[in-house]
């Protein structure tokens, strides 16, 4: 059980994807200006991670080496095309938003990544919590960025008016760098820094 | 049989093809009804967004019932047609640009010389939206459509009852580029259409899209419009598609039409 523990949570602080591993940052920068569209997106990569891990691992004894990425390929590219289609269906309006990066997903480095390093080595219910792990450790980063940028750029939380904007006759001014994507860039830094000054041996040797 | 086999290794390959293209299928065909639906809504939202009338209280579709009166009228002649006038073919609830453009009964194709918008085909029949106050028509919503850089834009100019003024401007459905092209859907750049004037006294079809932005004391500012900044060709296939259908040979014969009723 501990095992499985491990793999599930590990890659939030540990081993983060984001904040360790310095992958899927592309879109952590374009999908967080809000909080609901983080949250979509994290939704979708959790599904396409934890279902792509989950089937590469399945057949994994089976896959000739020498198509292996184009079969992972397959399987993930599948997978995001479902993600999309269910989106577009059920939240037309954030689907709108999110435009071409649900469909980049299938570019994202973190699955292919999990596919290539651990789905392709271990049984399909450990790849399938490993899945599910590291989009957690994605989400986390996307929610954490999402929050800060909607909050501080416009003054909102999921929509909902929280710090009342001084066009509107309140007190806050809006900072409209967090509304750009370059904000998310030092707030995944901040976070990064953060995380490794409370777990030293993430740092890299020089 | 070791895995990397050619015979396995065709094996796989097919047996992956075959399996992740039924999900892929039964995902699109099962939920290609309630994504039919959200684009026709989406549609009724950018009707209601052009003509200014998207309030947050009531429902899209009761404020569409309310306010909009569908009307057919003949491209061509630029007649409003009466209700036995309209042809079987054409459902005016249900009207959609892309399969009326496609269609051979309803539609013609546009010698090469006048299509400035590059779209080759074009309906004979149009469906306005009509803005109603108590009896009065205040605006019309006209479809409008045209090629930018990538794609085929398709959305909604509103005009004031004067023919001259232009209420509104709106895209609900393009692929241009997210960022630069896809701006057209800025509602910023959106509201600099409103007030504008797409014609001058003389009616003459003055408006135009710029490259680069408006300088506010220019005399004639209030006949151009903002481009995109990054979007060169999507800037130029805006004003180009404007202008087409402002022009004579898109909405022109309907004005006159109008005019004439008024006067």
């Amino acid at each position: 059980m501990k095992k499985y523990k491990d793999v599930l949570f590990d890659p939030i602080f540990n081993n983060n994807p984001i904040g360790r591993q310095i992958l899927g940052i592309c879109s952590a920068l374009a999908v967080t200006s809000k909080l609901e569209t983080s949250i979509v997106m994290s939704m979708a990569v959790i599904f396409v991670l934890s279902f792509s891990n989950l089937s590469v691992s399945m057949i994994r004894k089976h896959i000739p080496n020498n198509i292996r990425i184009i079969v992972e390929m397959t399987i993930i590219a599948s997978l995001v095309i479902i993600a999309d289609q269910i989106i577009k269906a059920y939240a037309f309006d954030i689907s709108k938003q999110l435009s071409v990066y649900v469909g980049l997903i299938i570019t994202n480095c973190i699955i292919m990544g999990r596919a290539e390093a651990f789905a392709l080595q271990n049984p399909p219910v450990v790849s399938f919590i490993d899945g599910i792990g590291n989009g957690l450790g994605y989400s986390f980063v996307l929610l954490v960025v999402g929050f800060f940028r909607e909050l501080l750029g416009s003054g909102q939380l999921l929509g909902y008016q929280v710090l009342k904007l001084s066009t509107d006759g309140g007190w806050y001014v809006q900072n409209g760098l967090f509304l750009l994507s370059p904000s998310a860039f030092f707030l995944i830094g901040f976070m990064i820094w953060v995380i490794r000054t409370w777990k030293p041996e993430q740092v890299e040797e020089e | 049989m070791s895995s990397d086999s050619t015979k396995k290794t065709i094996f796989v390959a097919l047996g992956v093809c075959f399996v992740c293209s039924v999900l892929v299928s039964t995902t699109a065909v099962s939920l290609n009804s309630i994504q039919k639906n959200n684009q026709k809504r989406e549609k009724l939202k950018n009707i209601l967004a052009a003509g200014d009338l998207l309030q947050k209280e009531t429902t899209i579709e009761k404020t569409y019932q309310t306010n909009i009166d569908p009307v057919v009228i003949d491209i061509g002649s630029g007649k409003l047609l009466r209700e036995d006038g309209v042809p079987p073919d054409l459902n005016i609830q249900n009207f959609d640009l892309k399969d009326v453009s496609k269609d051979p009964r309803l539609s013609e194709t546009i010698p090469p010389d006048e299509d400035i918008a590059n779209i080759k085909r074009r309906p004979k029949y149009m469906v306005v939206y009509r803005v109603m106050e108590g009896d009065s028509v205040s605006k019309y919503i006209l479809p409008i459509y045209g090629k930018g850089l990538w794609s085929t834009m398709y959305g909604f100019i509103a005009l004031d009852d004067d023919l001259r003024t232009i209420r509104g401007f709106t895209f609900y459905d393009h692929g241009e580029t997210p960022g630069l092209g896809g701006e057209v859907d800025n509602p910023k750049w959106k509201q600099t259409w409103e007030g504008k004037m797409a014609f001058d006294q003389n009616r003459q079809l003055r408006i135009q899209v710029l490259k680069g932005s408006v300088d506010p004391s220019d005399p004639n500012s209030k006949f151009k419009v903002d481009g995109l900044s990054g979007s060169t060709l999507t800037t130029r296939g805006v004003d180009q598609l404007v202008r087409y259908w402002l022009g004579e040979n898109g909405y022109g014969p309907f004005f006159d039409y109008l005019r004439e009723e008024k006067s």
